[in-house]
């Protein structure tokens, strides 16, 4: 016998629409200005959304901030700062935000205003508008959710295991093991859930990394699959 | 024309179970789509495809034409060349015809759908008489650098909207309703895209005559100045001392285009004299003989100038090919550069990435590859249904960012 959520795991998927600002930065100074008063849905934008957008890609760009001084402006050194910015790891858009325009603001100080980039290659702010959507996959014990993790959409998964960290008081957790914790008293599986790294896997290499490790714990639990 | 569950092998189950959730929130919905012509064309090769598939996911689409006159499509495709960038005069006549025209329309049209989408300047005006129901300008149409008196007309219908749609972030102009950004889409089981064997290309090719014994660098598109048809065979001889290569230039027919022929000759007199420069033309409806020709390559280009978006690039990344491109219009977001293709500004540029990609056929390779899955994600029929639901759903939430359903 497997312990049973008083609180099922309903998943969500994470959707999202794009709006055009018409706001656009031609220089570094001009894209830590324009950062500075743009709305957290922008900085969502050009980084969360960015990921989803290219986390097919190997390697994966790390986020539009970095992707643009890179190849727009040509400014590696840039780039490269820009890019060890973790996405992921921040608990609130404001921090996220913070960090960026530290770089950027640092990089200004230093260097100047620098080159602009060329016609038709400037920033373009972008905002996305986020949509949670429940799904019709709930699970009430350790197998459920592993049947349903394997049909979930790839945007759950950034939904609960990184977008979750927006949301919750410690980095280093998420949705998946918030309720592995709360409702069946995993706490082992937790952390070790809690502590996946994004950049080492794709979603879909995430996907069978949590499939693995449920699997294995319910062998623990002697529980044979149906 | 193909079910939605026929893209399950290729989307996956679970983006169309997404698209079905997306869709239940906004099921029963009486949507129409308003455009300028039935046949032909980008618009009304999307929404032959699109309405069903609505229907099929709950809405009640529909979708209507306006009849105009000659002079009226004269007055729109100046319309049309200006809010491109082109300089146009304009007379008091033509919008006179303009007005006419969408009276017209107006006493024809029943517009009371729930949601209306009126796609790209000829219908635009329709919204003069809009009622409480929700509006959506479609823009197809590069707006990044109009011509300013076709804007000022324009804009103030354009201001009537609850939304516009533009299909790259360069095309937003200052306004005040809310600006959508959803790119257009490929639908991979068009004749264009579907899948073929290699036995079919290999017939395709061998009927065209186009020989496959070296690697094909390929370009299609119309034999048009923005497209760069010159830069780019002065690309490849750049390119040629370094790989044994064979350019392609396929592009349509340019009988009824007399800047097309023109610059059709130039091409054929620039290749003359280089057995490794071949030059095609083939009529509008060669979808077969196209999609085996992008199979066919070991590089596929497109040096555009200027692009309404670059569709023909999404084109060539499903089928796998590392693609150079020109970096203008839609194209930046359809390729990362060095991650799923390669973007280029100028002519040395793109003989540079020809010679590294017929050389390094591992990168080649890795670019293809990614670039397949950057459109598969982004850019194929059902992404834009998505876009589309829930651009409808986001109407009933104004101004709001996070809109978490329960």
């Amino acid at each position: 016998m497997i312990p049973r959520a008083r609180e099922p795991f309903r998943f969500f998927v994470r959707t999202s629409l794009t709006l055009v600002t018409g706001i656009r930065a031609r220089t570094v100074r001009e894209l830590a200005g324009r950062l500075k008063e743009a709305p957290d849905s922008c900085v969502y934008q050009h980084t969360h959304r960015f990921l989803q957008e290219h986390q097919y890609l190997v390697p994966e760009p790390p986020n539009d901030f970095a992707y643009w001084a890179t190849e727009m402006l040509q400014d590696e050194a840039l780039g490269e700062r820009l890019a060890s910015v973790d996405t992921v790891r921040f608990r609130s858009l404001g921090e996220l935000r913070a960090a960026l325009l530290g770089v950027l603001e640092d990089h200004v100080l230093r260097n100047g205003e620098g080159r602009p980039a060329p016609p038709g290659k400037e920033f373009h702010f972008m905002r996305a508008v986020r949509f949670s959507v429940p799904t019709r996959e709930v699970a009430h014990d350790l197998a459920e959710f592993g049947d349903c993790l394997r049909r979930v959409g790839l945007s759950s998964l950034y939904l609960h295991v990184f977008e979750a960290r927006l949301r919750l008081p410690s980095v280093e957790a998420n949705d998946f093991a918030v309720w592995f914790e709360r409702e069946l008293g995993e706490a082992e599986l937790a952390r070790r859930v809690g502590r996946l790294d994004p950049y080492a896997h794709t979603l879909q290499g995430l996907r069978a990394r949590l499939l693995a490790m449920v699997r294995s714990r319910l062998k623990d639990l002697g529980h044979a699959p149906a | 024309m193909p079910r939605l569950e026929e893209y399950a092998p290729i989307v996956g189950a679970d983006t169309l179970e997404e698209l079905s959730l997306v869709a239940d929130r906004v099921k029963g919905r009486s949507v129409l789509h308003v455009n300028s012509t039935a046949v032909g064309g980008g618009v009304a090769e999307i929404l032959h495809r699109m309405v069903p598939l609505f229907r099929e996911l709950g809405l009640d689409a529909h979708w209507e034409v306006i009849r105009g006159g000659e002079d009226f499509y004269a007055v729109t495709k100046k319309f049309h060349n200006a809010l491109h960038g082109q300089p146009a005069e304009f007379t008091a006549r033509d919008f006179q015809v303009y007005g006419e025209t969408t009276a017209e329309n107006l006493a024809r049209l029943a517009l009371d759908a729930e949601v209306v989408f009126i796609h790209d300047p000829q219908p635009a005006a329709l919204v003069e008489k809009r009622g409480a129901n929700r509006w959506v300008w479609r823009c197809h149409i590069d707006l990044s650098q109009p011509d300013e008196r076709a804007w000022a007309f324009l804009r103030p219908y354009v201001e009537r909207y609850d939304a516009c749609i533009v299909s790259a972030p360069g095309f937003a102009q200052e306004l005040p309703i809310r600006q959508v950004l959803i790119a257009p889409s490929i639908d991979p089981l068009s004749e264009k895209n579907r899948e073929l064997s290699p036995d079919e290309v290999r017939g395709v090719l061998a009927r065209l005559g186009i020989p496959t014994d070296k690697p094909l660098v390929t370009q299609v598109s119309r034999f048009d100045r923005l497209k760069d048809p010159l830069g780019v065979i002065e690309a490849f001889q750049r390119a040629k001392p370094y790989v044994d290569a064979r350019l392609l230039l396929v592009g349509g027919s340019a009988d009824d285009d007399p800047e097309g022929a023109q610059v059709l000759a130039e091409v054929r007199d620039r290749a003359s004299g280089e057995p490794d420069i071949l030059v095609h033309e083939l009529p509008p409806t060669s979808h077969l003989e196209i999609n085996a020709i992008q199979r066919a390559s070991t590089v596929v280009l497109q040096k555009s100038l200027r692009e309404g978006f670059g569709l023909t690039v999404a084109e060539a990344l499903w089928k796998g090919k590392p693609v150079i491109a020109g970096a203008v219009g839609g194209i930046p977001l359809l390729i990362a550069h060095k991650h799923s293709g390669i973007l280029v500004h100028s002519v040395e540029g793109a003989g540079y990435w020809m010679r590294r990609l017929l050389s390094e056929p591992e990168f080649a390779t890795r670019l293809g590859a990614n670039g397949r899955e950057h459109v598969r994600q982004n850019f194929l029929l059902t992404r834009h249904l998505r876009d589309y639901l829930l651009l409808i759903l986001s109407l009933d939430h104004p101004g709001e960012d996070f809109v978490p359903l329960r």
